[in-house]
């Protein structure tokens, strides 16, 4: 590793770790600036039970006391609070529950969704200007086009509703295949269209017509040649795919009834547990913005043409 | 050389005064009138079929949302069983498409004609063809204002860091790389969820647009324009190493003026390329969120409450998601359609 590549490193790391303190920062003080307090509007309560719930959670406190424990907590403990409406537990414990649905179900949508649409877009690629390409260049925009609460929707429909094949129930056996479905075609027919392109860049190159010319065959240019290249712009989408598996789970498992860290974050918000939407939102952040920086450090390693800022 | 015969003579030429020839004419006729930019980039985009077609359809749609709702005779909020001073007819609510409710059918009887509700009537007796028309306009009507905000904040913010460079172009690009490698869903989220309940907009004119539309905007505002300011700098970078820059500048020209008068002119078209595919962008954040129940208040629809209401009534009424579902398809498809096509007709870097 060069100083050069040392020095980027460290440069993004340092960017990442300043974006989740400000993202830790944000959320504490954006929570804190909803008028009323999180006990407000409950069945009517008296001031001093209101008072020694406060106490209790430390909300008495000085504002910037409060933050610079809850700051210090996290950094030391990895700590975030008791959850204010689910008594008794702990914010990182309910997390840590909901994660192992949540992240089974995006890990297999992510991989689903890279395979095929590397694939897909290979194949487009090769066969560019054919009836497949054009067919799969229709439905890749068209899925592209689609939000995924609509997808969702519309899955649910055809599929448990019509026929009756899948459930509709994300906890029932075999549950979870329609929302990976719902949750991996976005980013494979975004992923369908990158590799697309990119192949085409690829296979127009020198080196490519080089191989062709000493007589190379066309597995071994497609696949020895062509191929690493042009994966190489898919790496950079492994962060963006996470952003969108992560905000599209919400959705899913809000219309699948699968439950997740979604699920948990939009009853969350809609309960008012504010220790629990700022928890859920610092993690889920810090996971898109570390995901972002890993994705794109390995951008730069596997394609040593690209120069460093 | 004034007589080409003889070279040292004053003597001028008389065959350079004959009149031109047929063939000299024809040199120096217009074979056509010549074009502009803007009309090359008209021309080369009336001939993709595909963005034409979508262009048509944006233009229909956009058409249809501001004056159905003008003409129709239901109105989105009425609910149509509720009558003051009398108990609610719930014969108007869930009505299928096409039928009429009790106290309809009795007018219809004395032979009054009668429009017809071609959706239906949603679970409270209101029209749910309006229901679409106006959700459609809503979310219509969010893209484009929240495309156009990101768009006026990042030419401002975007021109400034690349025209003045140095420290300020340093400080500006830091704040945008932090704001850029922010999770953007979450931060709306949390923006929608704390804004909602802070913004206190009653009694002023933005009451009617509710302060959920509004948290949207200013959560666009924050947002959003990193791209754009990201994308303006990178043209005009490249821009004001032009000699007409220079000239400008040697003449007096302030900052303000070059950046208006030579600058953003020159990278008009990258501006409305990437402002046309912000548009379903918006849209899609905003039928998300309103999906999730953070979107627009409560009696006002948007395509993305219609569909989550929906969702209560799958079953026996599906059609009831599937019209909004279609409609938010065919409004981001025919953009992002028309879109990619402003950018293969408009992008000058395709022309070189």
């Amino acid at each position: 590793m060069s100083s050069k590549m040392l020095f980027y490193v460290l440069k993004r790391v340092l960017l990442a770790l300043l974006t989740i303190w400000i993202v830790i920062t944000v959320t504490f003080f954006v929570m804190h600036a909803v008028p009323g307090g999180p006990f407000v509007g409950e069945k009517a309560i008296s001031k001093e039970a209101q008072a020694a719930l406060e106490a209790k959670y430390g909300l008495d406190k000085p504002l910037m006391t409060q933050y610079v424990t809850y700051l210090r907590d996290i950094v030391t403990r990895f700590d975030f609070g008791p959850s204010l409406k689910q008594r008794g537990r702990q914010v990182v414990a309910i997390i840590a529950d909901g994660m192992k649905t949540s992240a089974r179900l995006g890990v297999i949508a992510a991989l689903i969704a890279t395979v095929t649409g590397i694939v897909l877009g290979a194949v487009a690629a090769i066969r560019r200007n054919t009836v497949l390409d054009k067919v799969i260049m229709v439905i890749t925009t068209a899925f592209v086009s689609m939000p995924s609460f609509i997808m969702g929707t519309l899955l649910l429909i055809i599929f448990s509703v019509h026929l009756g094949l899948l459930p509709a129930n994300g906890a029932a056996q075999g549950g979870l295949i329609l929302p990976v479905i719902t949750l991996s075609l976005y980013p494979m027919s975004y992923i369908t269209r990158l590799t697309r392109s990119s192949m085409l860049d690829v296979l127009g190159q020198d080196y490519i017509r080089t191989a062709r010319a000493k007589g190379v065959s066309r597995a071994k240019i497609i696949f020895g040649h062509a191929m690493k290249n042009s994966l190489i712009p898919v790496i950079t989408y492994v962060g963006p795919m996470l952003a969108y598996i992560v905000t599209g789970s919400m959705v899913v498992e809000q219309i699948f009834a699968v439950p997740g860290i979604g699920r948990q974050f939009i009853s969350s918000i809609i309960n008012r547990d504010y220790t629990m939407i700022m928890g859920t939102t610092i993690i889920l952040a810090s996971l898109i913005v570390i995901m972002n920086l890993v994705s794109d450090i390995l951008y730069k390693i596997v394609d040593p043409r690209i120069e460093f800022e | 050389m004034l007589n080409a015969n003889k070279p040292f003579s004053l003597h001028l030429d008389p065959k350079l005064f004959e009149p031109a020839t047929e063939e000299e004419k024809a040199y120096i006729s217009r074979m056509r009138p010549s074009s502009t930019f803007f009309r090359d980039g008209c021309k080369r985009l009336l001939k993709n079929k595909v963005a034409t077609v979508s262009m048509i359809l944006i233009l229909l749609i956009t058409l249809a949302v501001i004056i159905l709702p003008m003409v129709w005779p239901y109105s989105y909020e009425s609910m149509l069983g509720v009558r003051p001073g009398k108990p609610v007819d719930s014969s108007y609510n869930n009505l299928a498409p096409f039928t009429w409710g009790k106290t309809e059918l009795k007018r219809m009887e004395e032979g009054e004609k009668l429009f017809p509700h071609i959706f239906g009537t949603d679970g409270h007796g209101r029209d749910y063809f309006i229901r679409v028309v106006y959700g459609a306009r809503i979310s219509l009507a969010v893209g484009f204002f929240a495309s156009i905000i990101v768009l006026l904040i990042g030419m401002v913010i975007g021109s400034v860091a690349g025209y003045c460079g140095g420290k300020v172009d340093i400080i500006i690009m830091r704040i945008v790389d932090i704001i850029y490698s922010l999770p953007d869903m979450l931060v709306i989220i949390l923006l929608a969820v704390v804004l909602g309940k802070t913004l206190n907009v009653e009694g002023t004119i933005l009451e009617k647009i509710g302060s959920n539309v509004i948290s949207m905007f200013i959560v666009f505002g924050l947002l959003y324009w990193v791209s754009m300011a990201r994308l303006i700098r990178g043209q005009i970078l490249s821009l004001r190493e032009q000699e007409y820059v220079l000239s400008s500048q040697a003449t007096g020209a302030k900052g303000g003026w070059i950046i208006r008068k030579h600058l953003l002119p020159n990278c008009i078209s990258v501006i409305i390329i990437s402002t046309a595919l912000q548009i379903p962008n918006a849209i899609f954040t905003e039928s998300f969120l309103s999906f999730m129940g953070l979107g627009v208040n409560a009696p006002m629809p948007s395509l993305g409450s219609l569909a989550s209401e929906a969702l209560n009534g799958i079953t026996s009424y599906t059609y009831r998601l599937v019209i909004p579902a279609v409609v938010i398809c065919l409004i981001v498809l025919s953009l992002n359609l028309f879109g990619d096509g402003l950018r293969d007709a408009f992008d000058p870097k395709l022309n070189a």
